[in-house]
């Protein structure tokens, strides 16, 4: 186990998982054991198949390992129950998936909303904050554009909007700029880093792109299903 | 917001939306009207069935029913009067008769009939007869000779106003006595069997006939409300003598078509619910190919903590949203077309036989009640409602990692 912080949002230990492709059964994690301390700016790296987005899946609780511990924000996956895992889901968590999955009948501005509709948020204080959020990714006067009318740059950015509006102690961004170009990826990463340096947002994201790394302040780097290097850096 | 989505979600594809919004519109709206226009055919039958010299309560000697002849009249019809007079609404009417079993003849035919004696001043206020005059006159009180007789029975003698028939029958005294009387007018009945079956001649005719002093069959009494019946039927029979009297209610007196009636409800539901069973698929369809469509996207929500009920409940929103566009529709629809009926309605002159073989009028008049159109509502909403749970406990099962490998 490793300790950078000393002051873990994320402790995973000896994780594994391992599920069938047909009739052939494939480890997807074969032990993993690592720590994420607050405010870290992770990027869990390595080529396709080396467990990145399973790992990313098991942190984020949606979906659950075969052996191992994983505690999140103090809370041990062990312990809880679906639906106590969907509110840790709802309040701790923020997700930023490779695809943008925004809802495509909702606005920017509803897209960041919701989660805190389904949080119960007044309207009122859910409107100012999800404009404010929006602002701080660089979406002023995009409030109500649906997705469609929006670049995969933009909708990428409200999806980080959707996934740090509500404070959340961990984002997982599971090949956020896969989709993008190299540019739209950068200005993306950019934001990202914003949001960590300003507002402490913990992420973990995953890449296989070398570009992507570099922004990351540590890098575990993923093979079989086990971490190859642990390399700490400041950019 | 919450319903902005749901609204927005039918919406996505507005054409498979627009589909089975139609059908469950088509579907409300033929059960609107079809329900409007058996009410019509209810209301007719029953009406008919009433009109036709049965009424709302009947009042008989006790025997009468077993025995319907002179030798079971009631002989003290002023203390029968004075119990009504104290115990009916205001508004009640009633009328008292002379029924017997008679035979009819002229030159060229003879048939049987029932010959009914009757006060003209009470009888033209509650049976069809007073408002059926097509040709000729009505009785006077006075007139000891005059008879009505119904357009089949004049077709069938061939004979017309101012000829005589000559009425046999039983008096009172057991003797057969037979007289001569004029035809003053004629009338048209509903059923044609009505106007074969029926003579009328004056109360004063028919004691004279009869040999007959102070004796009547039957008293008929109408109600202002239908709901008053049974109510006012036990009342009167609380207050006259059981020994001698008995009060039936048009039930009594009419069972088979309180049978129909009763029948023809549960056919109504039973219509319901197969209308419905065709519209629950193409509902538990649409909604299905919604949510298969939409598979990543409730994995996202799962994933972002949203929790299985709060998916279940957002498809049936949507659900819901359809149904309610397609109820309003077919509501409209239907409301439109009973309205469209309601002056001339609907003529079954083509099933004329057939249709007065179910004691139904010639044209029917759709009768919309607001408890039916909430029958077909409550029938929709429910079970519509109930078959989307099936789509959306399909949706709420799915997981966020199945939904990704998607």
């Amino acid at each position: 186990m490793n300790n950078h912080t000393g002051n873990y949002i994320v402790t995973a230990e000896n994780i594994k998982k391992s599920y069938f492709q047909g009739k052939m059964q494939v480890f997807a994690l074969r032990g993993m054991s690592v720590s994420v301390g607050q405010g870290e700016f992770m990027a869990l790296a390595g080529p396709s198949g080396s467990g990145k987005t399973t790992m990313l899946n098991i942190v984020g609780g949606i979906d659950n390992p075969d052996s191992g511990d994983i505690i999140v924000d103090g809370n041990n996956y062990s312990d809880m129950k679906q639906s106590q895992l969907a509110d840790l889901r709802l309040n701790k968590i923020g997700f930023v998936f490779q695809a943008y999955n925004l809802i495509p009948v909702l606005s920017a501005e509803e897209n960041v909303e919701y989660i805190m509709l389904l949080q119960g948020v007044a309207a009122i204080e859910r409107r100012k904050k999800a404009r404010a959020i929006l602002d701080d990714v660089g979406l002023e006067g995009n409030y109500n554009r649906r997705p469609s009318e929006l670049s995969g740059g933009q909708q990428q950015r409200v999806a980080v909007a959707r996934a740090i509006v509500s404070n959340p102690a961990i984002v997982l961004a599971d090949e956020p700029t896969a989709n993008l170009d190299s540019k739209t990826g950068e200005s993306l990463l950019n934001m990202m880093r914003t949001m960590n340096k300003e507002k402490k947002v913990t992420f973990i994201f995953s890449t296989h792109d070398n570009m992507v790394m570099d922004y990351a302040k540590r890098i575990v780097k993923l093979k079989d299903g086990r971490i190859e290097d642990d390399i700490i850096k400041e950019r | 917001m919450y319903f902005q989505l749901a609204w927005r979600n039918i919406w996505r594809n507005s054409r498979r939306t627009i589909v089975i919004i139609t059908a469950v519109a088509i579907g409300v709206w033929s059960m609107v009207f079809l329900s409007a226009f058996s009410r019509g055919m209810l209301n007719s039958m029953l009406e008919n069935g009433k009109s036709v010299l049965v009424g709302d309560i009947q009042i008989h000697h006790k025997n009468y029913r077993e025995d319907p002849s002179i030798d079971k009249s009631m002989e003290r019809p002023d203390v029968i009067r004075v119990v009504l007079e104290n115990s009916l609404p205001q508004d009640a009417l009633w009328a008292e008769r002379i029924k017997v079993s008679a035979f009819v003849s002229n030159a060229r035919h003879s048939s049987g009939v029932t010959l009914v004696g009757i006060d003209p001043k009470q009888e033209e206020r509650i049976s069809f007869v007073g408002r059926s005059i097509i040709k000729g006159t009505f009785l006077e009180e006075s007139d000891k000779r005059g008879v009505l007789v119904g357009k089949a029975l004049l077709d069938k003698f061939d004979t017309k106003i101012g000829k005589k028939l000559i009425l046999m029958t039983r008096d009172k005294n057991g003797k057969v006595v037979s007289k001569a009387f004029r035809i003053r007018g004629i009338y048209r009945a509903e059923m044609e069997s009505t106007e074969k079956s029926y003579l009328f001649i004056t109360m004063s005719g028919a004691r004279n006939l009869l040999n007959m002093q102070t004796g009547i069959s039957e008293i008929s009494i109408v109600l202002p409300d239908e709901e008053m019946v049974d109510a006012f039927g036990e009342m009167l029979q609380e207050k006259l003598d059981t020994r001698l009297y008995s009060v039936e209610t048009w039930k009594d007196l009419l069972p088979m078509l309180e049978a129909y009636l009763g029948m023809f409800n549960s056919f109504m539901y039973i219509w319901y619910v197969v209308v419905f069973i065709a519209m629950g698929f193409g509902i538990v369809n649409t909604s299905l190919m919604a949510v298969f469509e939409r598979v990543r996207e409730f994995g996202l929500l799962r994933a972002l903590g949203m929790k299985p009920w709060w998916v279940i409940r957002s498809v049936l929103t949507e659900s819901i949203f359809i149904l309610m566009v397609g109820i309003l529709t077919g509501n409209a629809l239907g409301m439109i077309s009973v309205f469209l009926m309601k002056e001339n309605g609907i003529n079954l002159a083509m099933f004329g036989k057939g249709a007065e073989f179910f004691g139904m009028s010639r044209i029917i008049y759709p009768v919309l009640t607001l408890n039916d159109v909430m029958s077909v509502n409550y029938v929709i909403f429910f079970l519509g409602v109930f078959v989307s749970f099936y789509p959306a406990i399909r949706a709420a099962q799915i997981t966020p990692v199945e939904a990704m490998r998607e």
